[in-house]
């Protein structure tokens, strides 16, 4: 069994309804979301996941001087930010890429799917 | 080539599947080949070639892979390796196909790996080419082909790339990868692209082989009939191909060193093809090479419907080759005036094929200083030693 982690990429600047076009439309894909990971649990591939708040709530720390260093804002100035993933536990990439592409579906967004060098 | 570099080369991919099987490790596997071939070069001038030379080189790789995996035992991503060797649970199943070199395939073909990666690592661990005449195929520096081989077999690795034929459910969508890297293997095969034997016909059988058990899996995909047709179309003229280390083209082979057999079974396949209409590039090129094996000499050929599947081929691959083969076409039904016309509007600087078509219609027209240039041209591009001798004899012709 190898772990990846699938994230979730969306705009950096999120709208009323979050990354979607309406109330109904962030719905669907909340509860559609839901019910993937309810999936998730049941197949046994299930690490962990969670959605991130928006990244003008991120604060770097430079703790590598005497005294650590924060600034406000997220890490990388980009039009594009890591909005959620999901952790698995999977035999090979195939199924981790299937699950990613059953993800994708059902948040409504791009799914990146990158194989963990180990896991502490 | 010496028996010994020829007999590794046509046991090469056989090999190193096995290996990838046994140990799950592409550079173990690459690595333990090698010092399989270092150990036959010290061997076999004494002894001579053994009765099962692929026999005698996987047994020997395995050895020294089992070695180096217990002198390095104690690092942890090649101990997991080692305890596979003395693990004697049996395999798990990987797939509907029992043939290694096939699982390779797919491995190497996998969508995850970029498309120019999937056909260099094919043609490196199956074909046994080197680098650098996998860059020399690709018209790209031989550093950057190393870093593209390297990259991918990394994310083989790091990314677990599964080694097994897909199931059947998911064969479909990695077909087109499949079908186009048995293409370039069969075409090296065909016509290869160092400096070695001309025709590299461990390739072109490997690439047939290979062609016939997908057809055994997927019996219902036209795209596959018509690569195994294309491929049977181009083996059944090797013979007639090369005479006193020239090349033979089309119009001047002797058709009666054509393999009978393989063209009645190619153009059952198109036939196959025509009646389940749903045609794709590999069919319509399987077309075209039934029209030329069909016509008892190159003036009988039925031009006007070469060029007729050269425009559907366009529709499917619309590339600067599949325009250029057309307008070769095209000189014999209109000439060549209109043929050059064709041929110099098109991208293909540095193509041998392009300078080599074009010198031939400069001749024909009598331009014979354009032509001597051309042919100059075409062999700086090339080093087939087969097709260096045609295009050598015919500027020696030009008046």
């Amino acid at each position: 069994m190898a772990h990846y982690l699938l994230s979730v990429h969306g705009p950096a600047e999120r709208g009323e309804f979050g990354d979607y076009g309406s109330r109904e439309a962030m719905e669907e894909a909340f509860a559609a979301t839901g019910a993937f990971n309810e999936e998730l649990k049941t197949s046994g591939y299930w690490v962990f996941a969670g959605g991130l708040e928006p990244a003008a709530t991120a604060t770097v720390v430079d703790g590598r001087g005497e005294a650590p260093v924060l600034s406000d804002g997220p890490y990388l100035e980009t039009k594009e930010l890591i909005g959620g993933f999901w952790v698995v536990d999977v035999p090979d990439l195939d199924v981790a890429l299937s699950l990613a592409a059953a993800g994708s579906k059902a948040c409504r967004g791009v799914v990146e799917v990158r194989p963990f060098e180990g896991v502490a | 080539m010496r028996a010994v570099e020829r007999v590794f080369r046509e046991e090469y991919g056989r090999v190193v599947a096995s290996l990838v099987r046994r140990f799950g490790d592409i550079d173990v596997a690459e690595e333990a080949a090698g010092e399989a071939l270092v150990a036959a070069l010290e061997k076999w001038p004494d002894t001579g070639v053994p009765p099962n030379p692929g026999g005698w080189l996987t047994t020997t790789a395995g050895n020294r892979a089992i070695d180096r995996l217990r002198r390095e035992g104690q690092r942890d991503a090649k101990h997991q390796a080692a305890v596979m060797v003395y693990d004697d649970t049996p395999h798990e199943p990987t797939g509907p196909v029992e043939d290694d070199r096939l699982r390779l395939l797919f491995t190497c073909c996998h969508p995850a790996l970029a498309p120019e990666a999937r056909v260099a690592l094919t043609l490196r661990l199956l074909g046994g080419l080197s680098v650098a005449e996998i860059a020399q195929a690709f018209l790209v520096p031989e550093t950057t082909m190393g870093q593209r081989i390297t990259r991918a077999k990394k994310k083989i690795a790091a990314a677990h790339v599964p080694y097994r034929v897909p199931a059947a459910a998911d064969l479909p969508e990695r077909l087109g990868g499949v079908l186009t890297v048995l293409f370039l293997i069969g075409n090296e095969g065909y016509l290869a692209s160092g400096e070695g034997a001309p025709l590299r016909t461990d390739l072109m059988d490997e690439a047939v082989r290979l062609a016939r058990q997908l057809r055994r899996l997927l019996p219902d995909e036209p795209e596959v009939a018509g690569l195994l047709a294309l491929l049977l179309l181009l083996e059944a003229r090797r013979d007639a191909r090369v005479r006193d280390g020239q090349l033979v083209t089309l119009a001047d082979q002797d058709r009666a060193g054509w393999d009978r057999a393989l063209i009645a079974e190619g153009h059952g396949l198109v036939r196959e093809c025509l009646a389940t209409g749903r045609p794709g590039r590999f069919q319509v090129l399987a077309a075209i090479n039934a029209v030329h094996t069909d016509a008892p000499s190159a003036q009988d050929t039925d031009w006007s419907q070469v060029v007729a599947l050269y425009d559907q081929l366009l529709r499917f691959d619309p590339s600067p080759v599949v325009a250029l083969n057309r307008a070769v076409a095209v000189a014999e039904l209109d000439g060549p005036e209109v043929a050059l016309a064709l041929v110099d509007r098109l991208p293909l600087e540095g193509y041998h094929a392009w300078y080599a078509a074009r010198a031939d219609l400069l001749r024909r027209l009598g331009r014979s200083g354009e032509a001597r240039d051309a042919y100059d041209a075409a062999l700086a591009a090339t080093r087939n030693s087969a097709e260096r001798a045609y295009l050598q004899r015919r500027r020696g012709e030009l008046v």
